[in-house]
Parts: structure tokens; C-alpha cells; sequence
């Protein structure tokens, strides 16, 4: 059962093999036996969990079921769900619960889904390993030694240690793709503006967006199916037709049943094959390249030449975006506030100097730096000249090509603590994964084969805009021709 | 470019972060670091370029003027750290 | 040395609308703490601002009324500061590109006129309000107004004097009053002022140093508050010390400003661009719809009364002194089917009058313009005097009924039959010989005695022009 896909788990509740009630309570019992190694959740409630699900039983009993009815889903602890706690993983936050429900939260719950708990992350998605957050840093599942990624870690850990069957998560510079790509499962950044902000804790509002992390893609269509969609609340919603996500995904380009994927211009950047590309993620990815050319996908050579400049310029946007997203927790109106102070500046810079964790503290510094009197011009206005830049080439790819491949991160997950001392190095982690953000394309991470330790290897695939479809297709194809995505990490069953 | 430990002190009362001279020793060479890489970006010519705020080009939605929210003001304030007679309360302001 | 006064101004005028700028709470005044602040008010983590319509349509109508352009792109931009009204942490304004740009605004001072040039107005977000009552040595904040929106109307450094300060400030109050942009509720803050005052030497160029008077909402408050800021800031330039470029609070009841120490640290707003709104766009179709549906404004209002209807410029600009004057004086002629005069001489006269005495406004008159135009319409029906008639808008006044009912319970009615008038003329005569000699002698003087003794005989009643007519009639025969 753990090891089964959203689809299958549907099917079985929708043939009444299985109740929602029983399927919840058995991820919860595998929660309370596994969580406490790993670290992935924060929150459990069983009994709003279980009401949930009964809930959802009565729906399917009374016919009404939809895809995702009594399907336990583990929510990345950003996500405002009214009723319970949601930290972001600060301590800043540490007793704040949520009056209301995020759109995304709201959709959930509307298609019949339980909300199985809240997942562990790096603080207000700040961080490349989950290690940030005021709860502990979340374990790999493979390698209880090494980092589950982040920031939206502990979704990626729960559904790779299969004590979650679907997770959501957030992902602003890779905060979905990178943990999927470490733990071995699959995970979408949807075209911004495609999945609503409102009420998901903001981190860089340009920049973030929400998406599903899956153990296939074929889950990642079905979740995407009830997360996306138009939002009055949030201006950057995307007002566009409904769209089902998941209709290529067994479409074949030809008639060729050996070359599902006919035709299919696949670019791969010279950029991101360089250096600092850890050898065994390389011949992974290198490897896929070749799977997706036996299904019949056309290898294009593309350069992006301003991918280099990806990772200073988000460490110039995020952290200016976020020195302001986050002057609303200032003790005042909800959350930490600290113990003793004097007047009402010291009230308000102990409260964020105790409820603030390091790299938080950091990356405010960072983006109050930046947008300061004198240097608004040299960084931020620069830094959105190079997301100019960044976009343009994209858009010059996409000429050549359908689809982007390249790596997810530079290598295999690594030791907890290794990086903690040195942020540039952590920052370079992203070097991937940023510029999609930036140039707001969809993209996503599915495992690819093995690397240095027997941990897993990501492969991404970046899109245009709006074609999340097409990437799930060719994902899905992908999938049903290699087995790296049924994986899992030993003694998880 | 590199920042002075004033200059840290400064950005760090600006954002309302208490910090020590110790504390302000350290995030100082770190920010430093990172400052270096930041500093890549003066290697492209942007000159031209139009500054991109968003993934998408698209223009502002408006919303009806109408009053849709109610009074949740008992909800909202359950989570208050100090309020009293529907009022937050924080340290004497002074004007 | 003689000294000139430099001041420019920053008007917050609330703007009209029933919900906030940036999210779906009611705007209205005097709720009970906190119960009009909204999730978005409060900003708990995670929503998000969207704009209003409303508040762009009153910015657009109000940049259409000065003459500005209107910006077919603008942005909004955070303004970043810690202060316990501003739940966000930055207020959501307009920095590089305001929707309003230009225009210029012209009033009366004293007998000339005056025209001040507008820099810009932009659309804001009000902050809540800090209550300094003792809460156990602490301060509660309400955030019901927080949101609200405000368009901030910033002029360039144009008056000279704290008298065209205040008849700017008022011009401003009125036309925004006018285009139904705002209420102009001073008590209640709608619309408050900030004051930047600086002084200079006489036919000196340069511009001295200046100071912000803030948060002034009574026209009183901006005249004392730059007249003394003036005289503060002289005597210190004259005893050999120098102006500090500062925020300063007017204290009503010393009359004075003051430094604000909570603004004493040189502030770095960081503004950027709000990356939770999108550019505002504002069509040629959307400002041409606003435009057609704009009032007639009040100068040319003022114009169109002095040319059509022959009015002093007095009287015009009085009559066009506020939208609701304007609708009545317009009502009231359009019942009358003209008398344009005569409307606005009981207008400006007997109503004003009776408002001022009774401290009321022209909306809160017992007597509305159709009663007013019942009135005069047995003015002009020559039903009775113009005298006689200021005791009927007495007996209306008070309540008493509509003018022809007064009239006929009175018996008020003036006489102007010929035959009646010409007995009671003989009368007069006969009994007078004396003043009709005095006349027969060139005695102007004569003549109004003779009329003041028919209207005593007919006690008041008798038509005066008919009385003048017969009397010369007579003694000329």
C-alpha cells in the first residue's frame, strides 16, 4: 500500500477496498513509527486528520468522489491550514495557528483531500537542506547522515520514506526540485502565477510558487489537477482556462509504440554540464538523455549564456523581496515576541533577533543591504536587469527546442552540517534551479539513477510557459520505460 | 564592495535585528562572501535592459469596490501576544 | 532683514470608497477596535493585496480635475518602516511612477487670484492608529483604518504665506468635496495636511532649509502652525543659529511645533516595487468614460455663472464656494425657470444668513431649494413685496409651511389692483398737502414720504411700483 501511486490508492478507495478513514490511520501509524528519525513532520493532528477522512469516506460512499477524495496529502508547514499550527519552521512562529486556509489549502480540502500533517522545511523556505528550521533538520530517508534537501525537505523525505503518498511543497529557488532531486522522487515548480500565493507563508513574492512532490508524474498531474487555478486574492493569479494536467501523459508523438516521445526536441545547455557538475550526477543525467533519445526525442545542443548569473542576482531579489515579507512579524498582532524589553525599538529587535534564526537573519541583512539608500541601482535594479537577460534566453531556447534537460543539483545529497559554515557554497547549490524561478517557467525534478553513495540523482526538465503538461507527458513516458522513480530507500517497507 | 562593521550595525537596526559586536564580527565576513558573489553580476552590460519585476508581463487585476470581509476580530486576536479591549498592545508609542 | 516664506504642501485625502484600498474591509468610520481589520489588514503571514477599483477611478477624477496627467502606467512600491500602526512592516504607496502627475490648482487670496502647480498625487495605504491612553504604561493599536486608501496631493513650494496656504488647502478641500472623491471630514481626519515651511532672505534663490509640520486637520491648525513655524524659524536664522531639516507635530494647545522624536533617526524607507501588485494599467477608454461623467467643475462653474446669468464675480464664486451650494443655486433657478439674480442675491443674503445663524450647513437647511424657489416665485408673480417676503422666509424658516399657505393665512397678499390703490392714493394725498408741495417744489424727498404713507394705509400690502406709478401719475396731473 505505501509503495502504491495516488492513482492506485484512488482506485481503491473508489472500489471501497480500502476506506480513507483506514488509509489515514495507517500513514498516521507509519508517521509516529518512522518521524521521529527523520524529522519530516512537524505537525500530526489524527484526529482533524481522521474526521477528514471520514469526511471524505462519506463522500465516496454517497458517489461523489473525485480524483484526490481520502487521499492523505503532507503540506510543507508554509501553507496557512486554519486550525493548525503552521511555524514556516521559526520559532518566530513556533505557536501561530492559522486563523484561515491558503487558496491551495482550500482546494484540498474542497476535492476531498485529508491533510495528513505539516511538514518540516528550512525557516521561511530559506535554505538548500533543511537544516535551517528552528525544529531540527530533516534526515534522507537513503542516508539518515546526509541532508533531505530543501527547503521543502520534509515533504520530500515523507514521500520518499513512503510516510506520505503525495506531499506539497513551495519553491522560490529550487525549494521543490532540489529535496525531490536528493530523496529520490519527483516534484513540480508550476509557471508563476499558475497555483495561487495566497496564504502561503511568502518568502520572495516574485518568485514563489507552489507545486506537488509526487513518487511519479503521473501524481504531480493529478495533484497540479486541484492546485491550480485562478485566485481574486492573489493579483499575480493567472486568470486562464481550466486544464487538465494530466491529458498527454499517455499521448504518444508518433505511431512508433517504441518512440513515444517522436520528435520531441529535447535542449540540453552547455552551461549546466561544466564544472562544478559532480561526475556521478553527470553520467546519471547523461545516461536519461539517452533513455529519452531511445523514446525518441531529439537531442538539441542550447547555450544559456547568462545562467552563471542566476544564483547573484536571486541572492539580490529573494532576499530583498523577503528583508520586507517578513517586517510583519515584529511581535505586535501574532507569533514570538520576546520575554523582556524596554521600550518599543528594543521589543521589536529582540523579538526578531530571538525569533529569527541565523540564515534568516542573514538573508534580511542581505535584502535590507541591498535595497538601502545608494544601493538600490548597483543590486536590485541590476539584478532585475539580469533576470531580463535570464528570461531572454530562455525564450531564445525555446526557439530551438520543447523541452529543457539538464541536472537538478550539482551532486548527491550531502552530510548534514557539512555546508552549515559556508552560505556561498550553499548558495551554489541552487545553480540550476534558480533561473526558472526567475524567468517564472515551469520545472521539474524525477529521479534519474544513483550516485557517489547509492543516493539519488534528479534530472530536470524546464518548459515554456504553461507547458506543464507537456513536461508531465514526457516525464510519464520516461517512467514507464525505467523503474528510478519506484525506488526506494532501504528498510522503508 | 564590502561591508563595514558599521555599516552591518546599520543594516541590522534598520531591519529591527538586535546584534552584538560579536555577532556583527561574523555575519560581516560572511556577508562579505556572499557580497563577492553577488558581485558577478557587475561583469554582464545591462545597459538597455528593461529591470524584469515579474516571470510574467501582465498588468494589475482590480477588484469591485465592495465590502466582502466581516468582523473576525476575536479569531485574529486569539493569537495576539497582548491585547486588551479588542486593542493590541505594545510598548508605549512615542511621537 | 526681510524674509520671504516658502511652503509647500502634502495633502492625505481619504478617498471615498466602501472597502479598503487593498482588501475587501468596510471603510467606514467610528467601529469599535479592530473589528474593520481584516486578515489583509492584519497582514497575517501569508495574503496578499488587491487593488481596489474605486480608489483608482476617484485618482484618476481628481487628476482630470486639475489639469495633470494621468500616468497610463504606474507602480506601486513598499515603503519599508517598523511602527506598530503599520502591520506590514511598509506602507503600500506610489515611489517613481505616481498615477497623477502635474496640474495645478487656483483660488482666490484676499481680492487676487493665485495659482498653485501640483507636483503629483498618488495613491497609499492609510496606517492604523496608536492610542496613547494608559493601557498599564502601554499604547493600543487599532488597525481599522489601516488601509484605507488615501491619495497624497503634494504641490510644489508655491505659497509664500500662511494665508495662501490655508486658501489653497481650503480650494483643495472643496474640490475634492466637489468630484465626490472624498468627504473632506476633518474631524474625523479624511483629509489632513502636512505643511513644509522654510524661509529665506528676500530675493535670495535658493530655497533654506525646511521642516514638515504633520498631520495638521483644521485649516486653523495650518495657519497657526506656519505662522509660527515661520516665526520660529526666523528668530533662530536671525540669532545666528541654523535650521534643522526635521519632522515637527503643531501642538494646538500650546501653539507650537515640536521635534517628533519618533522620526529622529534618518529614515531609509528602502522603497522598491511592491512585487505583490502588478503595474497598474489605466486605459485611454477608462479615462475618457471618467472624464464624460466628471461634474462640471467649480471655476468653470464660476465662469459659466458670471456670462449666462450676469452674476457678480462675488456672488459666482459664493455660489460656486461647494457642490452642494452650486446644486441648490441650480435647483432653485430651475424651478423658478430663470431669475438668476434673484436666486442668488436670497442665496448668498436671507439663506446664508439664517444658515450662520443657525451653525448649520446648506445640507442640513430647513428650507430646501424648492421651498426657497416657492418663495420667490410670489416674488415674481408680484403676489408680494420682496420686503413682505422676508417674513415669510422668517415664518418658513420656523417651520410654519410653504410660502403661498403663509401668505394666504397672513393675508399677505399685496394689492395691486388699480382701482383699490388709486382710493387709497387720494386718501393719502388729501391728508399730506404739505409734501405734495414740497414735492411741487423739487423736493425729491417728498415723493418717498407720500409712498411710505400708501404703504402704511395699505399696511404693506400695496405693490410698490404700482404705488410709485399712480403717486407721479397724480402729481404731475
Amino acid at each position: 500500500m505505501f509503495n502504491s501511486t495516488l492513482k492506485q490508492l484512488s482506485a481503491l478507495l473508489a472500489q471501497k477496498k480500502l476506506s480513507s478513514a483506514e488509509l489515514t490511520q495507517s500513514y498516521l501509524d507509519r508517521i509516529a513509527q518512522r518521524n521521529p528519525e527523520l524529522n519530516a513532520f512537524l505537525t500530526v493532528d489524527a484526529e482533524k486528520s481522521l474526521a477528514q477522512a471520514r469526511a471524505a469516506d462519506a463522500q465516496i460512499a454517497a458517489g461523489k468522489a473525485q480524483p484526490l477524495t481520502g487521499i492523505p496529502v503532507a503540506h510543507k508547514d508554509i501553507f496557512c491550514a486554519q486550525g493548525w499550527l503552521t511555524t514556516c519552521g521559526s520559532k518566530m512562529l513556533a505557536n501561530f495557528v492559522s486563523p484561515y486556509d491558503a487558496h491551495v489549502v482550500e482546494k484540498l480540502n474542497a476535492a476531498g483531500a485529508v491533510i495528513l500533517g505539516k511538514t518540516n522545511m528550512d525557516e521561511f523556505a530559506m535554505g538548500s537542506s533543511s537544516e535551517t528550521g528552528f525544529f531540527g533538520a530533516v534526515k534522507n530517508p537513503w542516508d539518515p547522515t546526509r541532508v533531505a534537501g530543501g527547503s521543502s525537505g520534509g515533504s520530500a523525505a515523507a514521500v520518499a520514506a513512503r510516510i506520505a503518498p503525495v506531499a506539497i511543497g513551495t519553491d522560490t529557488g529550487g525549494s521543490i526540485r532540489q529535496p525531490a532531486a536528493l530523496t529520490g522522487i519527483c516534484g513540480l515548480k508550476p509557471t508563476y502565477g499558475v497555483v495561487s500565493r495566497y496564504g502561503m507563508i511568502a518568502f520572495a513574492s516574485s518568485l514563489d510558487q507552489g507545486g506537488p512532490m509526487a513518487k511519479s508524474a503521473e501524481d504531480l498531474a493529478l495533484m497540479l489537477n486541484v492546485m491550480a487555478g485562478f485566485d481574486a486574492r492573489d493579483s499575480t493569479s493567472l486568470e486562464r482556462p481550466e486544464e487538465d494536467y494530466s491529458r498527454l501523459l499517455d499521448v504518444r508523438l508518433t505511431g512508433d509504440r517504441s518512440k513515444p516521445l517522436g520528435g520531441l526536441r529535447i535542449g540540453v545547455p552547455k552551461e549546466y554540464f561544466g564544472a562544478g557538475l559532480g561526475a556521478d550526477v553527470g553520467a546519471a543525467v547523461e545516461a536519461a538523455l539517452v533513455q529519452f533519445e531511445k523514446l525518441g526525442a531529439v537531442r538539441v545542443s542550447i547555450a544559456l549564456p547568462n545562467s552563471g548569473l542566476s544564483v547573484p542576482a536571486y541572492y539580490v531579489i529573494a532576499p530583498a523581496e523577503a528583508s520586507s515579507n517578513l517586517s510583519r512579524f515584529d511581535g505586535v498582532r501574532y507569533g514570538y515576541r520576546a520575554a523582556e524589553y524596554g521600550d518599543l525599538t528594543e521589543m521589536y529587535r529582540k523579538t526578531r533577533a530571538q525569533g529569527f534564526g541565523a540564515e534568516v537573519k542573514r538573508r534580511i541583512l542581505i535584502g535590507t543591504y541591498v535595497l538601502s539608500h545608494g544601493y538600490y541601482d548597483a543590486y536590485y535594479l541590476k539584478a532585475q536587469k539580469i533576470r531580463r537577460l535570464i528570461a531572454q534566453d530562455f525564450a531564445q531556447a525555446f526557439k530551438q527546442c520543447d523541452l529543457i534537460l539538464g541536472p537538478t543539483t550539482p551532486g548527491v545529497a550531502f552530510g548534514l552540517g557539512s555546508m552549515s559554515s559556508d552560505p556561498v557554497q550553499m548558495y551554489l547549490l541552487d545553480i540550476y534551479t534558480t533561473a526558472a524561478n526567475l524567468a517564472g517557467l515551469p520545472a521539474m525534478s524525477i529521479p534519474c539513477g544513483f550516485g557517489e553513495g547509492g543516493l539519488p540523482v534528479g534530472l530536470q526538465l524546464a518548459g515554456d510557459y504553461f507547458s506543464e503538461a507537456r513536461m508531465l507527458q514526457a516525464a510519464h513516458q520516461y517512467q514507464l520505460a525505467t523503474d528510478w522513480h519506484l525506488r526506494q530507500p532501504a528498510g522503508m517497507e | 564592495m564590502s561591508l563595514s562593521l558599521p555599516e552591518v550595525k546599520q543594516v541590522a537596526w534598520l531591519a529591527r535585528i538586535e546584534i552584538t559586536d560579536a555577532e556583527a564580527s561574523a555575519a560581516q565576513g560572511k556577508l562579505n562572501d556572499i557580497f563577492k558573489l553577488i558581485e558577478q553580476m557587475q561583469s554582464v552590460d545591462t545597459e538597455g535592459v528593461a529591470p524584469m519585476a515579474h516571470g510574467q508581463d501582465v498588468v494589475q487585476r482590480l477588484r469591485e469596490d465592495r465590502v466582502t470581509e466581516t468582523d473576525r476580530h476575536v479569531l485574529y486576536q486569539a493569537i495576539a501576544p497582548q491585547v486588551e479591549d479588542g486593542l493590541y498592545l505594545v510598548p508605549k508609542v512615542i511621537e | 532683514m526681510d524674509w520671504e516664506t516658502v511652503i509647500g504642501l502634502e495633502t492625505h485625502a481619504q478617498l471615498s470608497t466602501r472597502s479598503k484600498i487593498f482588501s475587501g474591509a468596510s471603510t467606514e468610520f467610528g467601529a469599535a477596535p479592530n473589528v474593520q481589520a481584516c486578515a489583509v489588514d492584519v497582514a497575517l503571514p501569508g495574503v496578499l493585496p488587491v487593488l481596489n477599483k474605486g480608489a483608482v477611478e476617484r485618482a484618476v477624477r481628481f487628476g482630470l480635475a486639475v489639469g495633470a496627467d494621468i500616468s497610463r502606467r504606474s507602480v506601486f512600491a513598499r515603503k519599508n518602516y517598523f511602527y506598530p500602526d503599520l502591520p506590514k512592516g511598509y506602507q503600500i504607496s506610489q515611489y517613481e511612477l505616481p498615477v497623477v502627475q502635474g496640474g495645478s490648482l487656483s483660488m482666490l487670496v484676499g481680492d487676487d487670484e493665485k495659482t498653485v502647480r501640483l507636483t503629483r498625487a498618488h495613491l497609499e495605504e492609510d496606517a492604523g492608529k496608536s492610542l496613547h491612553e494608559d493601557f498599564h504604561g502601554m499604547s493600543g493599536i487599532d488597525l481599522n483604518r489601516a488601509g484605507t486608501p488615501l491619495l497624497e496631493i503634494v504641490t510644489e513650494p508655491d505659497m509664500r504665506s500662511a494665508e495662501e496656504a490655508v486658501a489653497y488647502a481650503k480650494a483643495l478641500h472643496s474640490l475634492v468635496r466637489w468630484i465626490g472623491i472624498c468627504d473632506g471630514n476633518m474631524q474625523e481626519g479624511s483629509f489632513r495636511c502636512d505643511a513644509n515651511v522654510s524661509v529665506r532672505p528676500k530675493g535670495v534663490g535658493v530655497l533654506g532649509t525646511r521642516c514638515e509640520i504633520k498631520n495638521l486637520n483644521s485649516f486653523r491648525f495650518l495657519e497657526e502652525a506656519i505662522n509660527y513655524e515661520v516665526r520660529r524659524q526666523i528668530e533662530l536664522l536671525e540669532d545666528g543659529g541654523k535650521v534643522v531639516q526635521e519632522t515637527r507635530l503643531y501642538d494646538p494647545d500650546r501653539k507650537q511645533t515640536r521635534s517628533m522624536r519618533s522620526k529622529e533617526d534618518a529614515h531609509d524607507y528602502r522603497y522598491f516595487p511592491d512585487p505583490d501588485l502588478l503595474p497598474l494599467l489605466i486605459s485611454e477608454e477608462t479615462v475618457e468614460q471618467i472624464r464624460s461623467e466628471l461634474p462640471e467643475l467649480p471655476a468653470a462653474k464660476c465662469e459659466r455663472y458670471m456670462r449666462e446669468f450676469e452674476l457678480s464675480a462675488y456672488d459666482a464664486g459664493v455660489l460656486t464656494s461647494s457642490r452642494e451650494v452650486a446644486d441648490y443655486y441650480e435647483d432653485l433657478i430651475g424651478a423658478l425657470g430663470g431669475a438668476y439674480k434673484l436666486g442668488a442675491s436670497w442665496i448668498t443674503g436671507e439663506l446664508f444668513g439664517a444658515l450662520k445663524r443657525a451653525g448649520l450647513e446648506i445640507s442640513q437647511s430647513p428650507l430646501g431649494s424648492r421651498q426657497l424657489a416657492g418663495l420667490l416665485q410670489q416674488i415674481q408673480d408680484k403676489v408680494i413685496s420682496g420686503k413682505t417676503a422676508k417674513d415669510v422666509f422668517d415664518a418658513m424658516w420656523n417651520g410654519e409651511g410653504e410660502a403661498a399657505a403663509i401668505i394666504a393665512a397672513k393675508g399677505l397678499k399685496q394689492i395691486s389692483d388699480a382701482g383699490e390703490l388709486e382710493r387709497v392714493i387720494d386718501g393719502v394725498l388729501a391728508a399730506n398737502q404739505k409734501s405734495v408741495e414740497e414735492y411741487r417744489a423739487g423736493k425729491e424727498k417728498a415723493f418717498n414720504a407720500l409712498v411710505g404713507q400708501a404703504m402704511k394705509a395699505t399696511r404693506g400690502k400695496g405693490n410698490p411700483s404700482q404705488i410709485n406709478e399712480i403717486l407721479k401719475k397724480k402729481l404731475a396731473g
